[in-house]
């Protein structure tokens, strides 16, 4: 078993399909929160082969994409100080900040790295010990343990030149603010796969419990998404919200215990700042008190006033309000090769996603 | 750290958030860590269920 081709088999989503249709008799709309669901929703065709009355809408799970304009232009001011070299994972490159790009800036000359890992800039770090090396780290709860990994290793190995620019966001405060706001009808979350690997339900229940929504953890594979629509599905018909898990390969209920510990040894929760939805309460992360000196935001950079494209939608589309296709800029001044918003620039956005697929 | 088979390449990755795996078993990785050991009977399982599911229809 190599758990991949075995959950594409189309025989069996043809089966669950027919299921879903049976079931379901009622007018609903559900919403993926991660941009991988989004992707595999669209490269699979999902949308187009369910019954007209289930309406899948994306929602905010795209991390380069909810990193605020403020931020980037935090990490461009760093990058353009003589003694800093910059890393960063590879999405965050095209993303536009107020007025430039941390590709611009690599353009110009500055030191910007690409990583793949948080251990890479442990890496880099040791290399240029006369360097600040600054890594920007964005992502969601699956990343969140990493980066902690990171600093635990740099503290014990007495590593005093590397340094975070903290944009980590916490998924189920999000989800919270985007329940509570009601803006748009949501009967079902089909939750990350992912970040619940690391999370496990705990902090999902109040979407059942405060909302009465039904909630289930899926994977990222066709069955794995029909499989989940169908749980949905059920939960809806027979009015018993809760939060289950249908990818019960990687996820289990109390998730990864050793790396929420790696988390909270590090950070405390904190406000979050996200893209278009402004402060979020408890949805970010603060250095705890031991690893303050490693925060970049210590830095004495000037950085520009922070501004937006008035016409980019990512805002309303992250929270499911507005699709791309509504969006002026689609597909004419904003595209892969010239994105305007961050949500055509991550493979994760629900921009670049439509772009691609729809 | 560990080398761990990536659709035929080796990779190098860090075991700090799943330690406890034994060679020849799955892992999840993210960002060059593993983060969640694949259960081979869930996975089993929920094939099991979806197989006599699609049969029944």
């Amino acid at each position: 078993m190599k758990f991949i081709d075995e959950f594409r088999d189309q025989e069996i989503a043809k089966g669950l399909i027919e299921k879903i249709k049976k079931s379901s008799s009622k007018s609903i709309q559900l919403m993926e929160v991660c941009g991988t669901h989004t992707v595999s929703i669209f490269r699979y065709g999902i949308r187009g082969l369910l019954p007209d009355h289930i309406k899948l809408i994306s929602g905010p799970g795209c991390p380069v994409c909810v990193t605020p304009n403020s931020d980037i232009d935090f990490a461009i001011a760093l990058c353009r100080q003589e003694d800093v070299i910059l890393t960063t994972f590879g999405d965050m490159m095209k993303v536009p900040g107020s007025t430039s790009s941390l590709q611009v800036e690599k353009a110009e000359g500055r030191d910007i790295r690409i990583i793949y890992s948080s251990l890479e800039a442990l890496r880099i770090a040791k290399e240029n010990p006369e360097k600040k090396v600054v890594f920007f780290a964005i992502g969601f709860e699956t990343t969140s343990p990493t980066i902690a990994v990171a600093i635990l290793h740099a503290r014990q190995e007495g590593i005093q030149n590397l340094f975070f620019l903290n944009s980590q966001k916490r998924i189920p405060p999000a989800l919270y603010a985007l329940l509570q706001s009601r803006q748009v009808k949501i009967n079902g979350l089909i939750l990350p796969g992912h970040v619940s690997a690391i999370l496990g339900t705990g902090p999902y229940q109040f979407i059942s419990e405060e909302f009465s929504i039904p909630a289930v953890i899926t994977g990222f594979e066709p069955l794995d998404i029909l499989q989940g629509i169908w749980m949905l599905v059920k939960q809806i018909e027979e009015n018993r919200p809760s939060v289950e898990i249908q990818y019960k390969r990687i996820v289990k209920k109390e998730g990864n215990p050793l790396a929420m510990e790696k988390i909270e040894t590090v950070f405390k929760k904190a406000d979050g700042n996200w893209r278009g939805i402004g402060r979020i309460p408890e949805s970010g992360y603060r250095f705890k008190e031991p690893f303050q000196a490693m925060d970049a935001r210590r830095f004495e950079v000037v950085v520009e006033p922070s501004k937006e494209h008035p016409e980019c939608l990512c805002g309303e589309v992250l929270q499911g309000i507005k699709t791309p296709l509504e969006c002026r800029l689609f597909k004419k001044a904003c595209h892969p090769e010239n994105p305007i918003g961050p949500c055509m620039v991550s493979i994760e956005g629900t921009c670049h996603t439509y772009f691609k697929y729809q | 750290m560990a080398k761990v088979d990536v659709g035929g390449f080796l990779r190098e990755i860090s075991l700090d958030l799943c330690p406890d795996v034994s060679v020849g078993e799955y892992v999840l990785i993210h960002t060059g860590f593993a983060i969640q050991k694949v259960d081979e009977e869930d996975a089993k399982e929920t094939l099991a269920l979806l197989q006599k599911m699609a049969e029944a229809i």
